[in-house]
């Protein structure tokens, strides 16, 4: 086990740079997941620690030392790959004991090691099974037991569980979580799922057009986003983004959503926006969450009003609603109790004191 | 159907109806609809195939006028002739070592291809099929005219560095190198088409994986490779061994089975003796020789290829 650092990592195809000067350090035992759109670099990264992709540029490090130029099977890593790359004429056992036998590991280890993986894994009974007799997500759990048996510094999940049914994702996902926590591998997991990240991760990167955009760990990014980017892609339904100013009435700080729809800041918000022109172009950043029903007894900072509901989705636990304001699109989460109705009036309560205020131009939360 | 249903008498239009549909339903059954749609085939092999077969194997029984049956005496004689035995040892040496060149030419081609970028990799294949789409009939008169051992291009090459002249079709070794070279010429690039199309078809991941498992470049191809294109493999080979056992106009050409006997292969030598030698039963008997080595390479190829057919 090792940690493994990453000081200025640059990846260029030609003229097309698709990872950007990446600084990253990842501790011990961690579990970092790589999250972001497609194209956003984080597989290429993932890669290049692998030593499946060059470097253009930059340090990879593993365990302190410097990889940049050694071959994959030297760097003492396991990787997992999205369609498990399971070699079709070996057994379940042959697959997961193939790096031990070419390391000449003695007979009696590589049995011993297979047999607990296997164990760990659950998959005892498919050990003489090809893999086409297996399902999708045993065949995931032998790609994750190929890499346990070889007991590597770093193990490298590359969308490992993009490719099953959602609910055999979940479950492969408890799974996941479950291995790590015994074997505690440092790990660095990619995916485009960001549940996926949220779920799993010890800190999650998100990464974005080849950059990192912000690094902590789920709660952080899903409380204290830095930018819009992060903002938009963590949580689901994504926040909502409703252009705004700042306004001064009454020696009050107050924001105003519409030509309608103005609401005074709670004090501590508005100590904290006080210093900023009035005349930028802002944008209120809402969670879904924090647009509800309203009711009789309502905190100081949550404030209501009027709209007309255009969608409903009553999802069980809650009921999703989307309307507009003044031609964005808002999505809001209330009781199914509550009484939305497509097309149907409906007040709402805006939580305030959860708001946050992002700078259009630039997407960074003030 | 419509005049049927318009008749007046009802008792008579039921008779006929009845017939056409159960013909209707005995068309409309999915084994009739294939086995007509087969039948052109199947005519076409009874005819090209199946009754040449038939007709030879029952003039392989005639004597030499093709006027009295000598049952297995045709056999019987060939067994006892020193050249018949030397032809068969011919026809598996040029079979064999040929097939095993072109494999082993053809896959290391077909590696180098792979590795060529896409954009320049059209062009190539292009040109390395060129031996293999020119009638062999034409490449081999050109070949003739490179080991003729006067003037050739070959030996003049060679004289330049003090060897030769080098008797290439008049001395038996030699004679039999050189048919062997010209068919693995001609014959590598059908390997090299078919490897490729298959090394194509294996995953870059399970290259990775091995990578990351700590396959060096000769593990990838022994343990991923060579198992993913296993049935590949097999079944070029067989094709080729067939073809090449076969082979009558590399060696028709460049020897025609000389020097004394020693390139004749079955074909080769059936034609001298049939055609030739105006013995078409005796002929006969010499290419249906052919028929039981090929079977049993076929039997032991294709369940190899069986038992591997459901893990891919």
């Amino acid at each position: 086990m090792a940690d493994v650092a990453l000081r200025k990592v640059v990846k260029r195809y030609d003229d097309v740079e698709a990872v950007r000067g990446i600084d990253l350090d990842i501790a011990d035992h961690e579990f970092i997941v790589l999250v972001g759109p497609s194209g956003c670099g984080k597989s290429t990264t993932l890669r290049m620690i692998a030593g499946l992709e060059d470097i253009s540029d930059g340090d990879i490090m593993i365990g302190g030392d410097i990889v940049n130029d050694v071959p994959p099977k030297d760097r003492d890593i396991a990787m997992v790959f999205q369609n498990y790359a399971l070699y079709p004429h070996m057994t379940v056992a042959e697959n997961m004991s193939f790096g031990l036998r070419l390391k000449h590991y003695p007979k009696a280890e590589i049995k011993a090691r297979v047999t607990e993986a296997a164990r760990l894994l659950d998959i005892t009974d498919l050990i003489d099974r090809k893999p086409k007799q297996l399902s999708g997500g045993q065949r995931q759990r032998v790609a994750m037991g190929r890499a346990i048996v070889r007991n590597p510094k770093v193990f490298l999940f590359d969308e490992p569980l993009s490719n099953l049914d959602a609910k055999l994702r979940v479950q492969m996902r408890i799974e996941i979580k479950k291995v790590h926590q015994k074997v505690r591998t440092t790990t660095v997991y990619v995916t485009h799922d960001q549940v996926e990240a949220m779920t799993l991760a010890d800190r999650v990167v998100v990464m974005n057009k080849g950059r990192i955009e912000q690094i902590g760990t789920p709660n952080e990014l899903y409380h204290k986003p830095a930018t819009r980017f992060v903002a938009g892609f963590i949580g689901s339904p994504a926040m909502n983004f409703i252009p705004c100013r700042l306004e001064d009435v009454g020696g009050t700080l107050q924001i105003r959503l519409t030509d309608r729809i103005a609401f005074p800041l709670p004090p501590a918000r508005a100590a904290r926006y006080n210093s900023l022109p009035r005349t930028d172009k802002l944008l209120l950043g809402l969670r879904p969450e924090h647009l509800t029903e309203s009711h009789a007894h309502l905190e100081p900072g949550v404030e209501t009003f009027d709209t007309v509901l255009d969608v409903t989705e009553p999802m069980g636990m809650e009921t999703l609603v989307y309307f507009g304001l003044e031609g964005t699109p808002v999505c809001g989460r209330v009781n199914p109790n509550a009484g939305a109705k497509d097309g149907a009036p409906m007040r709402l309560a805006m939580d305030l004191n959860n708001m946050h205020l992002l700078n259009e131009a630039t997407g960074a939360v003030l | 159907m419509a005049d049927v249903a318009l008749q007046p008498n009802r008792v008579g239009a039921a008779q006929p109806a009845r017939k056409r549909s159960s013909l209707q339903k005995a068309l409309k059954r999915k084994s009739t609809a294939a086995f007509l749609m087969t039948l052109p085939l199947i005519i076409l092999i009874t005819l090209l195939v199946l009754y040449p077969a038939f007709y030879s194997l029952h003039l392989a029984t005639l004597n030499k006028s093709m006027q009295r049956f000598v049952g297995l005496g045709n056999f019987e004689f060939l067994f006892k002739r020193d050249t018949f035995w030397l032809v068969v040892k011919q026809s598996c040496i040029f079979a064999i070592t040929a097939v095993l060149f072109k494999a082993l030419i053809g896959f290391i081609v077909a590696h180098f291809v792979h590795n060529i970028p896409a954009k320049g990799q059209r062009k190539w294949r292009g040109m390395l099929l060129v031996p293999w789409v020119i009638p062999p009939a034409m490449s081999t008169l050109a070949w003739l005219w490179l080991f003729d051992p006067s003037y050739s291009a070959f030996n003049y090459t060679l004289s330049f560095f003090g060897i030769g002249p080098i008797p290439w079709t008049g001395d038996a070794a030699w004679a039999r190198f050189s048919v062997i070279l010209v068919n693995v010429w001609y014959g590598a690039p059908f390997f090299m088409i078919m490897y490729l199309a298959s090394l194509k078809s294996v995953p870059d991941q399970l290259y990775e994986a091995a990578a990351i498992d700590g396959a060096n470049w000769w593990q990838r191809i022994w343990y991923v490779t060579l198992p993913m294109m296993r049935n590949i493999i097999a079944i070029t080979t067989l094709f080729s061994l067939i073809v090449t056992f076969a082979n009558f106009d590399i060696v028709r050409i460049l020897t025609a089975g000389g020097p004394l006997d020693h390139t004749h292969i079955f074909a080769t030598w059936a034609f001298r003796i049939g055609i030739e030698g105006s013995d078409i039963p005796l002929g006969a008997s010499v290419s249906l020789f052919m028929v039981p080595i090929l079977a049993i390479a076929a039997i032991f190829i294709l369940r190899d290829v069986n038992k591997r057919g459901n893990e891919a």
